[in-house]
């Protein structure tokens, strides 16, 4: 036990200590080079602030077209595409979602076992896909049959993996959906949410070293940044210098989950800061708001070898998939409003007013359209599905042995029980 | 992911023992058995494991313009100097560091290799490639399969050091491999010696399919060998008979062969006991008819890895031996395992499958 005598002597000198250190502190902190690695320059403080995230200003949301399709006055350098290639994009987003009506109606009449639509968000995929060259390597989510389309990717092809038949690109192995072309430079998709994110960096590191004129893109929903190959990736293409565009589909939903509860920041753009990456945030409605950022975007990666943050604001207005039914978790007037915002009216608004497509046209488009597609359908429908053995194919380059032991024993077993087998 | 204390300090414990020359602690659970002296493959020079690994990625480099090496502390020569001298000689673009992050680094890597990139990636323990699971098990292992062949990811490569080291205790000694072994697509390979490691990994950098190289981390010094100075390839997916015998057959891979090859010279001049040695070299896919043909042979087999009992590859190759050798069997077949435990610290004398547990089981067998 301390006497009090003592006490008080030690809290004296406490308080003239104090006193002394804040005496001291009367010189002005300064600018210096920074000792610390990692760290450019660093300012001395002796403000203990707690620095607040700045959610009070958001980053701004670039677009180009209002609401009702008229070009906002104040755009600067922006670029417009020629009039047949306007067109295109109209026509691919009219044609998307005319495709996900007959599929999402298919796997409903059980003639398909999955479907995922991209209703809402074919703005961002069909201007997106618009502002790339074609070398450019896409890694994709699940929602980007939109830039596959716009690539050249046909309906039979999307029907034919749909169906999982023998002229399926990925020979019957994937779910519907889980597209992919060697010759489109569109990586074939996996389930697992956000694996395609560090991947696309190293294909982004191989072309920088092998200098070719080609970037990556890749795309993923708001919910797949919480992943941690999300950070992975981000962190990866900043520090290896990699051309790669990051492209977020903020669509307002995984699955059930809303934006508001996936992240507590400024969206996903405000990730870029952190890891030192240079960021976009655009109307993802608008079409022509995304095909300049993605233009501009691809040519901020390929001269200065860094990557890019491009957060697209939509909103997917149909479910998650054929298994989810949204109106569980969101209202039917927030999708309602939404409807009001449909990408594809906003367009045909634009192209109206600059008389290059009229109700005529959409009605004879969309006629035209559906007929060849139900034509299509009916034909991928038919085909049949690949041979059996195709299951062991492809595991590795060549059939390893106890693979040929596995065929070879269910080619015995179904000689035996073939009427309890699909026939060929 | 992991505490970089525990990294440095086991480097440091490396160092010091070299150091001191103390190479006991190491050794004290087998006879390192150096491979026999052969000038078929070219002039050879006396190398440990790392340097043997280091000189088939610096041939890998030297030839193949468009191969990379990356991994955490790659570019200064890696902890355990795998990769000393490479960046020097190819460049910071070539051999690079990474952000610490397992699964960044083998998902970088794939992605190199769908661009056509050779990838030559190392994680730093396998006790931490579990982050990269998925990276390994969803993406890696089903590249080719899920894109019907359009895309694969065959020059991947990653190099990771495995298995007991004398003091590694729960976080680096562990021998994942059979975790991996459930993942068709991959091809999993664990080199036995200076010499192995080279040629195996040489030929898993230029498969076609991507490969998960385990290296036997208390081997990177402690195994020297006369290692060729060029190149060569040797076969994946093919087991090697280092010793014949008629009574029994002990297979392993690893570490565990040099155990096992001690093992066997013990049970020929005490007991008499003739027994035949397997490296199975490649986990997947692995040689079945080398087995079988063994076993089918000397009627009895003993299948001895570090890895915990359930669930270990030891199990498959017992199932199959059981199928395939039957009516060939004149006992049980033994698994001599390390324990169902996490990898212990002071235990770890105690832990391991060591030459008397093999003994005692070879015994048991011969005399069932």
């Amino acid at each position: 036990m301390y006497s009090a005598e003592i006490m008080l002597k030690r809290l004296i000198n406490i308080k003239l200590f104090k006193k002394q250190y804040m005496l001291s502190s009367t010189i002005p902190a300064n600018t210096e080079e920074s000792v610390y690695r990692g760290i450019n320059k660093v300012n001395y403080t002796s403000n203990l602030d707690i620095n607040e995230p700045s959610l009070n200003s958001p980053v701004p949301i670039f677009r180009i077209l209002n609401d009702t399709g008229d070009i906002l006055n104040n755009c600067k350098s922006i670029i417009i595409p020629e009039n047949n290639e306007l067109i295109k994009m109209y026509k691919s987003m009219v044609l998307l979602s005319i495709m996900d009506k007959i599929l999402y109606e298919s796997q409903r009449q059980g003639r398909i076992s999955f479907y995922m639509t991209n209703e809402g968000e074919e703005a961002a995929q069909i201007g997106s896909a618009a502002g790339l060259n074609s070398n450019d390597l896409v890694y994709g989510q699940y929602r980007e049959a939109g830039v596959l389309l716009f690539r050249g990717f046909t309906p039979e092809q999307f029907m034919n993996q749909c169906f999982g038949n023998i002229d399926d690109l990925g020979k019957g192995k994937q779910m519907p959906v889980h597209y992919g072309s060697k010759n489109l430079n569109f990586v074939t998709l996996s389930s697992p949410l956000t694996t395609q994110l560090p991947q696309a960096v190293g294909s982004a590191y191989s072309f920088k070293r092998s200098k070719v004129d080609r970037c990556t893109i890749v795309y993923f929903g708001e919910g797949a940044s919480s992943e941690g190959d999300a950070h992975a990736a981000f962190n990866f293409a900043s520090t290896l210098d990699c051309p790669i565009i990051f492209f977020c589909r903020n669509n307002g939903y995984a699955i059930s989950t809303p934006a508001n509860e996936q992240y507590r920041g400024d969206g996903i753009v405000s990730h870029g800061p952190g890891y030192g990456i240079a960021t976009i945030r655009v109307d993802g409605n608008d079409i022509l708001a995304v095909y300049n950022s993605v233009l501009k975007a691809r040519e901020y990666v390929m001269t200065h070898t860094r990557p890019i943050l491009l957060e697209a604001m939509t909103y997917r207005r149909g479910h998650h998939s054929t298994s989810d039914d949204s109106t569980a978790y969101r209202s039917k007037d927030e999708i309602k409003q939404w409807s009001i915002k449909n990408p594809i009216i906003r367009f045909k608004q634009l192209l109206e007013k600059n008389n290059l497509w009229n109700n005529q046209n959409d009605v004879e488009y969309e006629k035209e359209t559906k007929k060849q597609l139900m034509q299509l359908f009916a034909i991928a429908s038919k085909k049949n599905k690949p041979n059996w053995r195709e299951m062991f194919n492809d595991v590795y380059h060549e059939i390893p042995n106890n693979l040929l032991e596995q065929m070879n024993s269910l080619e015995d077993h179904i000689s035996q029980y073939s009427d309890h087998y699909p026939k060929q | 992911m992991h505490s970089t204390i525990n990294k440095y300090s086991l480097i440091c414990h490396a160092t010091k023992n070299i150091l001191c020359g103390c190479l006991k602690r190491y050794s004290s659970h087998f006879v390192y058995h150096p491979e026999p002296i052969s000038n078929e493959l070219g002039k050879t020079s006396k190398k440990n494991m790392y340097q043997a690994i280091n000189s088939a990625m610096d041939l890998v480099l030297s030839k193949d313009s468009n191969s990379v090496v990356f991994g955490e502390d790659v570019g200064f020569g890696g902890v355990f100097r795998c990769t000393s001298g490479l960046r020097e000689r190819y460049g910071k673009d070539r051999v690079f560091n990474t952000p610490l992050c397992e699964q960044g680094i083998v998902g970088f890597g794939i992605g190199l290799a769908v661009a056509g990139t050779t990838a030559i990636a190392e994680i730093q323990f396998a006790d931490y490639m579990f982050p990269a699971l998925d990276q390994l098990v969803n993406e890696a292992a089903k590249y080719r399969y899920r894109s019907g062949n359009l895309f694969d990811c065959g020059k991947l490569t990653v190099r990771t050091p495995c298995s007991a080291v004398g003091h590694g205790a729960l976080y680096h000694s562990q021998s994942p491999e059979s975790f991996y072994a459930h993942a068709p697509g991959l091809k999993i390979v664990m080199p036995r010696s200076a010499l192995t490691a080279k040629g195996l990994l040489l030929s898993c950098i230029r498969d076609p399919n991507p490969c998960i190289f385990f290296e036997p981390k208390i081997m990177y010094r402690l195994a020297v060998d006369d290692v060729p100075d060029d190149d060569y390839e040797l076969p994946l997916e093919k087991a090697e008979v280092l010793v014949e015998g008629r009574d029994i057959t002990l297979i392993g891979w690893g570490t565990q062969v040099h155990v096992l090859l001690e093992v066997a010279e013990i049970a020929n001049k005490d007991f008499g006991i003739s027994c035949e040695v397997i490296d199975l070299v490649t986990i997947l896919p692995w040689d079945k008819q080398t087995v079988a043909n063994s076993v089918k042979k000397t009627g009895r087999a003993i299948v001895s890895h570090e890895a915990p009992l359930t669930g270990g590859f030891g199990a498959e190759i017992s199932a199959s031996i059981q199928e395939d050798c039957f009516l060939h069997l004149e006992s049980p077949i033994r698994r001599v395992t390390g324990y169902d435990t996490p990898f212990p610290h002071v235990f770890e004398q105690f832990y391991l499958p060591n030459k008397w547990k093999c003994l005692q089981a070879i015994k048991e067998l011969v005399n069932y």
